[in-house]
């Protein structure tokens, strides 16, 4: 993608003090803005947003538990600042698609069933140990990294901007896994084991993130087709599992249908964690 | 840590001319109101009692991540998770640069977290009471780090250069901590009938930990005059415990909800708040590891501790492979 696409000036998001810099960092495009922006997107947007929305809000969800619980202090910073990343970039998503229903952000993530929930079942899968959590990373940041880089250059340009922003975040994301899956790959025996034991039990949720649905065929360039991308990821995961001296696994990929609302048995747990003060109180602001 | 035994206790020693002339410089800083820097010489039980005070301090930042992050995946709306989620990761740094502060001092960072594992290190009491509700999430952030704040903003004058420093950024994100706390209270007294209820609750529940928060009456304070003689510490417990009643008896006005404090007055003659007796035994035995959630607040270090062995070993494993690799190239 060209640079000066990252530099784009999104002046008529948000607030009218909006700078024409809103994208950069530190003046950055907010859900906020988001919120009140004039610019609804239609039905197909919408479900589009819902997507990238949800597979954020569930990997924050589940990030989010390692803070206090990481094998150094270090890394409970880290992965809370990459869950606090990854939590922002799906209320952006969610205060745009929500903006197509008259609904906040709020009532997306809180008073949605299960079914209604489009996450893909690898950001569902539970953090295991840290080489799990490590290996998940690797698997989507990789793949969100090739996502937001693309949809810089989508048409919708609500779409476009948060993808500037969650671009470059996610591109410390991708440093922070493949540092730490050349570590464990390279580390001791233990923790090669426990790497490939992850890549195991990960790999039959990477087939799904790649399947194409008849809404990226609906929505032209507004969106970015899965398929499309797999060949650079496959490229890029290769070349870390090579580095980190780790073998693709040979285990099929499974059948996950998570973006037809048919979900792994661990979503309705995190939904009821998630979703429990919320619904005790409705219509309560906090 | 044989060199930082050394001295210690022995008051009857005699100084050498080097211990003498660094003893001098020590006391006409500390008189200066100067900053004491980790390489100048200085008393032993000067940096023992940092070393306590400091690493204390960094232990209650860590386990004062638990209660908060209890209630991160079940934060009530998305920017209340965000800013949840921002605030622990605070106070892991705010742990992190104490701890960095505290090994200027010759401690490393591995022993005093096996120190606070072995449960011989203390940290702050009221983190083992637990945080049952949402709205005490608004309760920690107003009376706990408010009264962290009341507490350390002298601090940041401390006379160890390395503390005061880093007190001055902690106090400006314990600041935001505060407000996000107060914020939280005020839109939930705001509410619904439940919502005021649990504010009153959470705000009746952390009180008088808060409270104990500035440690024992000054009558029963061990380590506080010396700690002023040497200008760590610039006010005393009940000092600081009477400005913090102050300011909260005033701003509960504004959330509209009450102190659990039926004594609390403003005494005109004396000039001085009077507030109820506080529970010193109960203060004691939550101190000694009686307290509700001592047993869970440890293990869950000690659980995080263990889990993550094998990625520590990883990283060295693997830090020395490549120092190799690079010594060879």
């Amino acid at each position: 993608m060209s640079a000066s696409k990252t530099d784009h000036t999104f002046d008529s998001f948000g607030d009218s003090s909006a700078s024409a810099t809103r994208v950069t960092p530190g003046n950055a495009l907010r859900p906020e803005d988001i919120a009140i922006q004039q610019e609804k997107p239609g039905e197909l947007v919408a479900q589009y947003a819902l997507r990238l929305g949800d597979d954020a809000l569930i990997l924050a969800q589940r990030l989010s538990h390692w803070i206090s619980r990481g094998p150094e202090l270090e890394e409970d910073i880290a992965l809370g600042n990459i869950a606090l990343d990854q939590l922002g970039h799906a209320r952006s998503f969610l205060s745009y698609a929500a903006l197509a229903w008259d609904k906040t952000e709020d009532d997306l993530a809180y008073f949605r069933e299960e079914e209604d929930f489009r996450s893909l079942h690898i950001f569902e899968q539970p953090n295991g140990d840290f080489g799990v959590t490590v290996m998940r990373q690797l698997i989507t940041s990789i793949y969100q990294h090739l996502l937001y880089t693309a949809l810089l250059d989508s048409s919708d340009e609500t779409i476009a901007a948060i993808s500037a922003k969650a671009v470059k975040e996610i591109d410390y994301h991708r440093d922070h896994a493949i540092a730490w899956t050349l570590r464990l790959g390279l580390g001791t025996e233990e923790s090669a084991s426990r790497m490939r034991h992850a890549l195991d039990i990960l790999w039959p949720y990477v087939g799904e993130i790649f399947e194409d649905e008849e809404l990226h065929a609906q929505l032209g360039d507004v969106g970015v087709a899965p398929s499309s991308l797999h060949a650079a990821w496959e490229e890029e995961f290769t070349s870390v599992l090579k580095d980190a001296e780790l073998e693709l696994p040979t285990v099929p990929f499974a059948m996950a249908r998570g973006r037809r609302g048919e979900h792994s048995e661990h979503l309705g747990f995190i939904l009821a964690e998630m979703q429990v003060l919320a619904r005790k109180h409705p219509g309560a602001t906090w | 840590m044989a060199a930082q035994q050394k001295g210690s206790g022995s008051l009857s020693a005699v100084l050498s001319p080097e211990e003498q002339a660094g003893q001098d410089r020590f006391e006409q800083i500390i008189a200066d109101d100067s900053r004491i820097e980790p390489r100048d010489w200085m008393p032993e039980a000067y940096r023992k009692t940092l070393t306590r005070q400091m690493s204390q301090h960094a232990h209650s930042e860590i386990i004062g991540m638990q209660p908060e992050a209890n209630w991160i995946t079940r934060a009530p709306s998305l920017k209340r998770k965000a800013i949840l989620m921002a605030k622990v990761q605070d106070e892991a740094g705010h742990g992190l640069y104490l701890y960095s502060g505290t090994e200027t001092l010759g401690t490393p960072r591995d022993v005093l977290n096996d120190q606070l594992m072995e449960g011989k290190a203390k940290y702050s009491s009221i983190f083992n009471y637990p945080a049952r509700s949402w709205a005490d999430m608004g309760a920690i952030g107003w009376l706990v780090d408010g009264a962290a704040i009341a507490n350390q903003v002298p601090l940041c004058r401390a006379s160890f250069g390395p503390y005061g420093r880093a007190m001055v950024r902690i106090c400006k994100e314990e600041s935001f901590h505060q407000r996000q706390g107060f914020e939280i209270l005020l839109e939930l007294a705001n509410g619904t009938e439940a919502q005021k209820k649990m504010a009153q609750d959470a705000v009746n529940r952390f009180y008088a930990p808060s409270l104990m928060m500035f440690g024992p009456p000054d009558s029963d304070s061990p380590n506080s005059s010396q700690s002023t003689a040497w200008k760590i510490k610039r006010f005393s417990n009940d000092e600081l415990r009477q400005r913090f009643v102050g300011m909260i008896a005033e701003q509960v006005k504004v959330l509209g909800l009450t102190l659990p404090d039926p004594e609390l007055r403003f005494d005109e003659k004396s000039g001085t708040w009077i507030h109820m007796d506080l529970d010193w035994v109960e203060f004691k035995a939550v101190i000694a590891g009686a307290g509700p959630c001592n047993a869970q607040r440890l293990q869950r270090r000690r659980d995080a501790h263990n889990e993550g062995a094998w990625v520590r070993e990883a990283a060295a494993a693997y830090a020395a492979k490549m120092a190799r690799k690079t010594e060879v190239a």
